[in-house]
């Protein structure tokens, strides 16, 4: 914030650069989660038709793109080209705006539900890179205490379900949007309870624990928290599959009785934001989960890339932490294709009778263990 | 008699449905590396097994004689009504000129054909053949109808081994020479 402040009061060359550099960062952090938004829709379409043994999207054609030789095989193959196909028909399509909805939050909710992942995302620290001996974090912006605002900031998203389902003026929608928000708040407290003992455990050598850049730092060189603290992976990872509103949680949508959930009355370009703001949310909270429990950018526990091979350690850091956030991803689809979705009354039932207490347990226990190492 | 099925009671472990969802997952990673089951029809196309009720056409014998001899009980017994046939005589100069008749003209109407097969039961002479071919693509209505030239084209060659009308005509020769 300082160097805008500072742009703004006095001019300067280099703070003007500063703020360039921030927005280039910003447009790749951007670029980054679209795409791999972009290549989950794919990856979804491709891993059910493979775990359900078809081919999935492997016909769409782009007349000239597909007489390249080789690669124009190799896109229309692997669907590709089905997403330029899906994109080009959101676009295009008759964008309807009901009669009946309440049109200004109508208007907004999309948006809302696709910008909080977009601004959570710069905080991610996606690799590191080493001056004069210090390691900084690759992200677009380095809070203090990104955990607290990733986390805050990307479950932000359910108002856009909220409103886009009491603007919409129609009882699917209500219901997909009560059932969200009310998903969202058992969660919640799950997924906190899951990420204190990082916290903690992360706190015993540095003085700055809730930021991301920190607890990845802390499982440099050192176990994973996904090893050394099971139960919290756990926890937090089925708290993010209902945050992320992904199936076996899926009640936010549940097309089975609810038609479409809380984007019944969308169309278009309004529902693609929807859609898209989904798989963002898949794509952030991997990443949040990676940097958490799965060692950030390092490539096995108790192994980190060297400080001494500089900018290629750098490099190498940001494709493994892409890679997690891919495999993160995969997993993310494979169990949506596994696992039937609970009734709503289970998923409350296991929120606050099974994650809560279960949390709760391991929050304790850590304490004990951290107040011990202390 | 009422059958009271047991039901287990689940394991705290098994409560917690780890069990289950690992399961499943497991299943579902199998089939993920299964090669895929798709047929990827116009590319490819399936294996058509004997006995398959395809469009039906006429045959020739080996000799490329035409086997129909324009009874019209195939038109009879067809119950959605696409054949038509329309009787003719074979030319006295033809070598066959003792069968006597021959289709002049033969129309399925592929739009009416139910794929019944009762045209080639009712044949006497094994003429009229149901073939492999399912899937009829053409440009215009009138294609749809096939006439005897078309027919012919499709049905091909179906040998026959007794030559029934080969034997009438040396039964005959032989009876003359005597």
């Amino acid at each position: 914030m300082s160097s805008i402040s500072f742009c703004l009061l006095a001019f300067s060359w280099d703070s003007v650069l500063g703020v360039l550099l921030w927005i280039v960062a910003a447009i790749v952090v951007l670029a980054l989660v679209m795409t791999f938004a972009a290549l989950s829709v794919v990856a979804e379409r491709k891993v059910c038709a493979f775990i359900q043994g078809r081919y999935g999207p492997n016909r769409t054609a782009i007349p000239l793109v597909a007489a390249i030789p080789m690669v124009g095989n190799f896109l229309k193959r692997n669907g590709l080209m089905q997403l330029v196909a899906d994109g080009a028909k959101f676009l295009l399509k008759e964008d309807p705006l009901p009669e009946h909805v309440n049109k200004f939050w109508y208007m907004l909710a999309p948006v809302m539900s696709l910008s909080p992942v977009l601004i959570a995302a710069c905080v991610i620290p996606l690799g590191v890179y080493w001056s004069g001996g210090e390691a900084f974090p690759l992200s677009a912006a380095n809070l203090d205490v990104s955990l607290v605002f990733a986390l805050a900031v990307s479950s932000l998203g359910v108002y856009g379900a909220i409103m886009a389902g009491w603007s919409s003026n129609s009882k699917f929608s209500y219901h997909g949007a009560i059932r969200a928000s009310a998903q969202t708040v058992s969660y919640e407290l799950s997924m906190w309870l899951a990420v204190l003992p990082v916290v903690m455990f992360t706190a015993l050598d540095s003085d700055n624990p809730l930021n991301l850049f920190e607890i990845a730092n802390a499982q440099s060189g050192s176990a994973w928290f996904v090893l050394s603290q099971p139960v919290s992976a756990l926890v937090f990872l089925v708290a993010l599959f209902a945050e992320t509103n992904r199936l076996p949680f899926d009640m936010a949508e549940s097309e089975t009785d609810l038609v479409s959930g809380y984007h019944t009355e969308y169309g278009s370009f309004k529902f693609g934001l929807f859609f898209v703001g989904e798989y963002g949310h898949v794509a952030v909270g991997s990443a949040i989960f990676a940097t958490l429990f799965l060692g950030a950018w390092n490539p096995l526990p108790w192994t980190e890339w060297p400080e001494a091979w500089g900018w290629i350690s750098s490099v190498l850091a940001c494709l493994t932490f892409l890679l997690k956030i891919a495999a993160m991803i995969f997993f993310f689809i494979w169990v949506r294709w596994s696992v039937p979705r609970f009734r709503y009354d289970q998923v409350m039932s296991l929120g606050w009778k099974g994650l809560v207490p279960l949390g709760m347990l391991n929050l304790v226990a850590y304490m004990a263990v951290s107040a011990l190492a202390y | 008699m009422a059958i009271v099925v047991e039901r287990k009671k689940l394991t705290l472990w098994e409560k917690t449905y780890i069990p289950q969802t690992i399961g499943g997952l497991w299943i579902t990673i199998k089939n993920f590396f299964r090669p895929a089951v798709t047929l990827e029809y116009p590319d490819q196309y399936p294996v058509i097994p004997d006995g398959y009720r395809g469009s039906p056409a006429l045959v020739k014998d080996s000799e490329g004689r035409e086997k129909c001899v324009s009874c019209q009980l195939c038109e009879f017994v067809c119950p959605s009504k696409a054949i038509r046939v329309v009787p003719g005589a074979i030319d006295p100069s033809s070598p066959y000129s003792h069968i006597e008749k021959a289709p002049k003209e033969f129309y399925i109407n592929m739009f009416r054909c139910i794929y019944c097969g009762m045209c080639e039961e009712a044949c006497p002479e094994k003429a009229i053949v149901l073939q492999k071919e399912f899937s009829l693509n053409v440009d215009s209505r009138d294609k749809m109808v096939r006439d005897k030239k078309a027919l012919y084209e499709l049905g091909g060659v179906e040998p026959d081994k007794i030559m029934k009308w080969k034997r009438v005509k040396d039964a005959a020769e032989l009876e003359e020479s005597k």
